[in-house]
């Protein structure tokens, strides 16, 4: 257990290397970074002073380990567009993406699992029919595609919900947040479900499986013979035996849905970080560029680390000593 | 003939052939098969028209909407049915700078189609180079090659997508550059679990028995066998690239506006639809979702075809 951690983790600071060097290289190579990094105001002198103080004029591999050395200590730079470091930037519309997300991902576990349990005890029906076909429609569906289509029907032509933004916010433990408001549960509810779609769709096919595979197992067949009620044995007998294997693939979608939250956040103008990066992309701001693909990076691999762990945790079968590092 | 087909026929003998298939050919076969779907015929059709759109567009559309000369800003945002200044009807309205929808979308699908299917290709290449060699010569080349595959598979495509276009920039070679990166991994994976399949099987194994050279095992005896499962990843791999694509121009960090995919006639249309303008945001919206769906279809059938599992 303990040599798969270290391995693990010295793999997640090989990719951490890794992709320092390619935004590095990326941010500071392409292009003449002293005309990305200083104002085109500056004069002559005032941009000498600059290129020195930034470094500019070090070999390449002297910037790369400073850049480095800055990096640890936190310090990524400071927005052009804003005048703020970087890192506090992004942590501070780190809370409504993360709200986004679970949101999304709180749908995804209410709507998914008896969509797909229904699913899977009624493979027939056409209700059923009806749920597959969605599934598969909400896996090739481009999500910016469907959140423009939500906004359509629902902002637009019904004028039931706001299209964008965040409504109004309440504080929580000294951050921010849209869901103790009912305006900001409004404003929650459309990107929330556009980020969902592609999870619950996950989610049904996932159970559905399960479901199937499960019902036919001599423990539910036993229960029936013991003449248990059909809801006691899919609540209590099915539903336990799918539950963990279906959250733990949804956790580890987790990250998916920050990655995804870009789109949609871009979509409903929503003020998290993944509609910061790309305004930001847009705009040149590069600090805040960088800040944010380091960020996500990092947050992936403890995110991968920590549902590799969790998974053999939850299902014993899953040997970790097995795996080869 | 090739020793391959020397040995498959052998082994057909061996394993008795089917009776009533035997005066069928197999391609013959595979296309019965095929068309026993009504929704998967369908949905060939349904993209072969919009390949076709794509490549005739030129000598198809009804106005050129890059020409500057005969766009005309009084025509922007006319709704469907509408003649404009020179006479020709817009059948589905215009955008914001007085071109004809339809010509947009045409020209548009071009871009997408392009797009999709150049990277795909590409990635195909470089993903089945890799895969059959890892397969093939198995041990640390292997071990290597499969970290690195399932280290990119373990982050979404989309975020591979912004980090190689935030740090390259814009531009039609930088989009494909950054689809290639993003698909090899998963046609490398595919090809290596089915060879890694074929490889330990008699006919590979005469045909290194033979002495033949490893370019010839491999390219002419292991890879027309592993080509079903590629052939499936292949089409919804383009179908996710043109998606992919699609979505990177709607956020603006795609294609440059100079060559408008679906997806930025999408994002273009997007600041009218709240005032109700929703033909120059919803039609390229149909045509995106119309050739994603097509392909998919195509991709879903050919699984159930060329799956030997479940073969009848």
């Amino acid at each position: 257990m303990s040599v798969y951690i270290i391995r693990r983790l010295l793999q997640a600071v090989l990719v951490v290397a890794a992709m320092s060097v390619l935004v590095f290289a990326g941010v500071f190579m392409i292009g003449d970074p002293a005309d990305i990094l200083i104002s085109d105001d500056a004069d002559q002198a005032e941009r000498q002073r600059l290129i020195e103080s930034l470094g500019l004029d070090l070999p390449v591999h002297m910037q790369y380990l400073r850049f480095l050395a800055k990096a640890l200590q936190g310090d990524l730079g400071t927005s052009f567009v804003f005048n703020e470091p970087a890192l506090l930037l992004i942590l501070d519309r780190m809370p409504a993406t993360l709200e986004l997300a679970f949101s999304a991902l709180l749908l995804a576990v209410v709507f998914g699992i008896p969509l797909g349990m229904w699913a899977g005890l009624k493979p027939d029906s056409l209700a059923s029919k009806s749920i597959m076909a969605g599934s598969i429609l909400g896996f090739s569906l481009p999500t910016f595609w469907v959140g423009i289509m939500i906004i359509m029907i629902f902002a637009v032509m019904l004028g039931w919900l706001p299209s964008g933004g965040r409504g109004t916010t309440r504080e929580l433990f000294g951050i921010d947040v849209s869901f103790l408001t009912v305006d900001g549960l409004l404003h929650l509810v459309l990107p929330a479900v556009n980020l969902a779609l592609l999870k619950i769709s996950l989610a049904v096919r996932l159970t559905r499986a399960g479901t199937r595979e499960v019902i036919h197992q001599d423990y539910v067949k036993f229960a029936r013979a013991k003449g248990l009620h059909p809801r006691r044995i899919v609540l209590v007998h099915v539903l336990k035996n799918i539950l963990i294997p279906v959250i733990t693939v949804l956790g580890l979608e987790f990250g998916s849905l920050i990655a995804f939250s870009v789109v949609t956040e871009t979509v409903f103008a929503w003020p998290g970080m993944g509609k910061l990066i790309i305004d930001s992309i847009n705009q040149l701001d590069r600090p805040v560029v960088v800040a944010y693909l380091m960020i996500t990076v990092c947050m992936f691999i403890v995110i991968n680390l920590i549902v590799d762990l969790l998974y053999s945790l939850l299902d014993p079968r899953v040997r970790l000593q097995d795996v080869k590092g | 003939m090739t020793a391959t087909a020397d040995v498959k026929e052998l082994k057909g003998v061996a394993a008795e052939a089917p009776l009533a298939v035997k005066d069928q050919t197999p391609f013959r076969r595979f296309l019965s098969d095929f068309a026993e779907s009504k929704v998967a015929v369908a949905g060939f059709f349904g993209f072969l028209i919009i390949v076709l759109i794509a490549i005739l567009a030129p000598w198809i559309s009804p106005t050129n909407p890059y020409d500057l000369a005969t766009v005309d800003i009084l025509d922007s945002r006319l709704p469907p049915g509408e003649s404009m200044m020179t006479g020709t009807v817009a059948w589905l309205g215009t955008d914001g700078l007085g071109r004809d929808m339809v010509s947009a979308m045409f020209y548009g699908l071009r871009i997408s189609l392009g797009v999709g299917a150049a990277s795909g290709l590409v990635a195909l290449c470089i993903g089945v180079c890799v895969g059959l060699a890892s397969a093939y010569f198995g041990g640390r080349v292997d071990t290597v090659i499969m970290r690195i595959v399932d280290l990119q598979l373990s982050f979404p495509a989309i975020l591979i997508a912004l980090v190689l276009l935030a740090t390259l920039g814009k531009g039609v070679d930088k989009i494909i550059i950054a689809l290639i990166v993003v698909q090899w991994a998963y046609y490398a994976r595919t090809v290596r679990g089915s060879a890694l399949v074929e490889r330990s099987k008699e006919y590979v194994e005469a045909a290194m028995c033979l002495g033949l050279s490893h370019n010839r095992v491999v390219f002419r005896h292991l890879l027309p066998n592993v080509m079903p499962p590629l052939i499936v990843v292949g089409t919804v791999q383009v179908a996710h690239a043109i998606a992919l694509e699609a979505t990177l121009s709607f956020l603006g960090i795609g294609l440059p506006v100079t060559e408008p995919s679906l997806g930025l006639l999408i994002s273009n249309g997007f600041e009218y639809m709240m005032s109700g303008k929703y033909w120059i945001s919803i039609f390229p919206g149909v045509a995106l979702l119309v050739t994603i769906v097509s392909i998919n279809l195509v991709g879903d059938r050919l699984r159930d075809v060329l799956n030997p599992r479940l073969a009848r």
